[in-house]
């Protein structure tokens, strides 16, 4: 039995301009059947991918940014987004989505699992962690 | 140390399959083990057996195959990035109802845990990509 | 014990160095391979992002500044040049690798 790793997921691209938001998602779903501690980081254009309000219809592709909303169901206990990734977009926390998590065997829930951070958090968190896959 | 290398890019179009064919070679040749290679987004395209490169540069495609068979190494390709971009086998053929393979040798596909497992299971992951 | 941040696209193409950089601590090392070893080059319009990282240990793929024809005398004081060979020892003596692609 290996022990529990710390996987942070880096996600730098905007949604649907490129295939890497979502086949980073499809990696972070079918991790969950590998019970590690899981967080998302969200930077640069990155930020882009669980803002809300996206409409694909017209554009004739998945719309898979509902799928952020299940994550908390997926094993994922955090979601960071780079503070100045989000300032420099013009964007608040109040554009992005939220998303709740609740451990089921201990009943603890938490309503938004979206948090906002600065540079030195985000250096701290990616050191702590012990894998960083990037896309 | 045991080592995962994972591979985001198709051949030529970017240096990524390259700069991870000469790290994986370098620690092969250090004694490293390096568990998996693993071919994800494009990367898979590594994987398809036709390509027909110039005849005065690399063939990155039958690098791998033989830095594959020299130190019996496991190449893997991601399924559903495979499926999305057309690199099939014997197995995707007759399961997609394709009528053709063209998967290189030496390589696999299998499914994302197998990303997963080696990040578990090993020292360091190494990612290569655009 | 520190990450190994690697960095392969151009400081003028990608912010990735700068995030390399302000995403990383003191005791960090930083290798550039790749169209990543433009950062290295002293003299640019971004040689002070490298100049100026405190803390930071720079490394540059010998490959490929070659390959891009920038001769060592180009490059920022202080970048040390390594091989393949030099990469995995990075690799192995760091903590854990984040590739800022």
């Amino acid at each position: 039995m290996s022990d529990v790793k710390k996987f942070m997921y880096l996600n730098r691209r905007a949604p649907y301009g490129t295939i890497y938001a979502w086949e980073s998602l499809e990696v972070v779903l079918i991790g969950a059947a590998f019970d590690q501690e899981v967080s998302l980081m969200f930077v640069d254009d990155g930020v882009f991918q669980i803002v809300k309000g996206s409409d694909t219809s017209e554009l004739d592709m998945k719309n898979f940014t509902p799928t952020y909303r299940t994550l908390g169901d997926y094993g994922v206990r955090h979601m960071y987004v780079d503070k100045k990734s989000l300032e420099d977009r013009g964007l608040t926390q109040d554009d992005l989505i939220e998303v709740a998590w609740e451990d089921w065997e201990t009943e603890e829930e938490v309503d938004n699992i979206v948090e906002v951070v600065d540079s030195e958090q985000i250096a701290k968190l990616l050191e702590e962690s012990d894998v960083v896959f990037s896309f | 140390m045991k080592l995962a290398v994972q591979v985001n890019e198709g051949p030529y179009q970017h240096e990524a399959s390259d700069s991870a064919y000469h790290f994986t070679k370098a620690a092969l040749e250090k004694g490293h083990e390096v568990f998996r290679v693993f071919f994800y987004h494009d990367g898979v395209l590594n994987g398809t057996r036709l390509t027909t490169p110039p005849q005065d540069d690399r063939n990155i495609v039958e690098r791998w195959v033989e830095l594959a068979e020299k130190y019996d190494l496991d190449l893997v390709l991601c399924v559903a990035a495979a499926q999305r971009r057309g690199i099939v086998d014997e197995g995707e053929a007759e399961r997609n109802g394709k009528d053709a393979t063209n998967i290189a040798p030496k390589f696999r596909i299998s499914g994302l845990g197998q990303l997963i497992e080696a990040a578990i299971q090993c020292d360091r992951l190494v990612v290569f990509g655009d | 014990m520190a990450d190994l941040y690697t960095v392969n696209k151009s400081p003028f193409e990608k912010n990735s160095l700068e995030d390399a950089i302000r995403f990383s601590s003191e005791g960090a090392s930083i290798l550039l391979i790749e169209d990543g070893v433009y950062g290295a080059m002293a003299g640019t319009a971004v040689s002070d992002l490298v100049a100026n990282a405190s803390g930071r240990k720079f490394y540059a793929l010998r490959a490929d500044v070659k390959a891009r024809g920038i001769s060592e005398d180009r490059l920022i004081d202080g970048v040390e040049l390594v091989d393949y060979a030099g990469f995995v020892d990075l690799v192995v003596e760091c903590d854990k690798v984040q590739a800022w692609l």
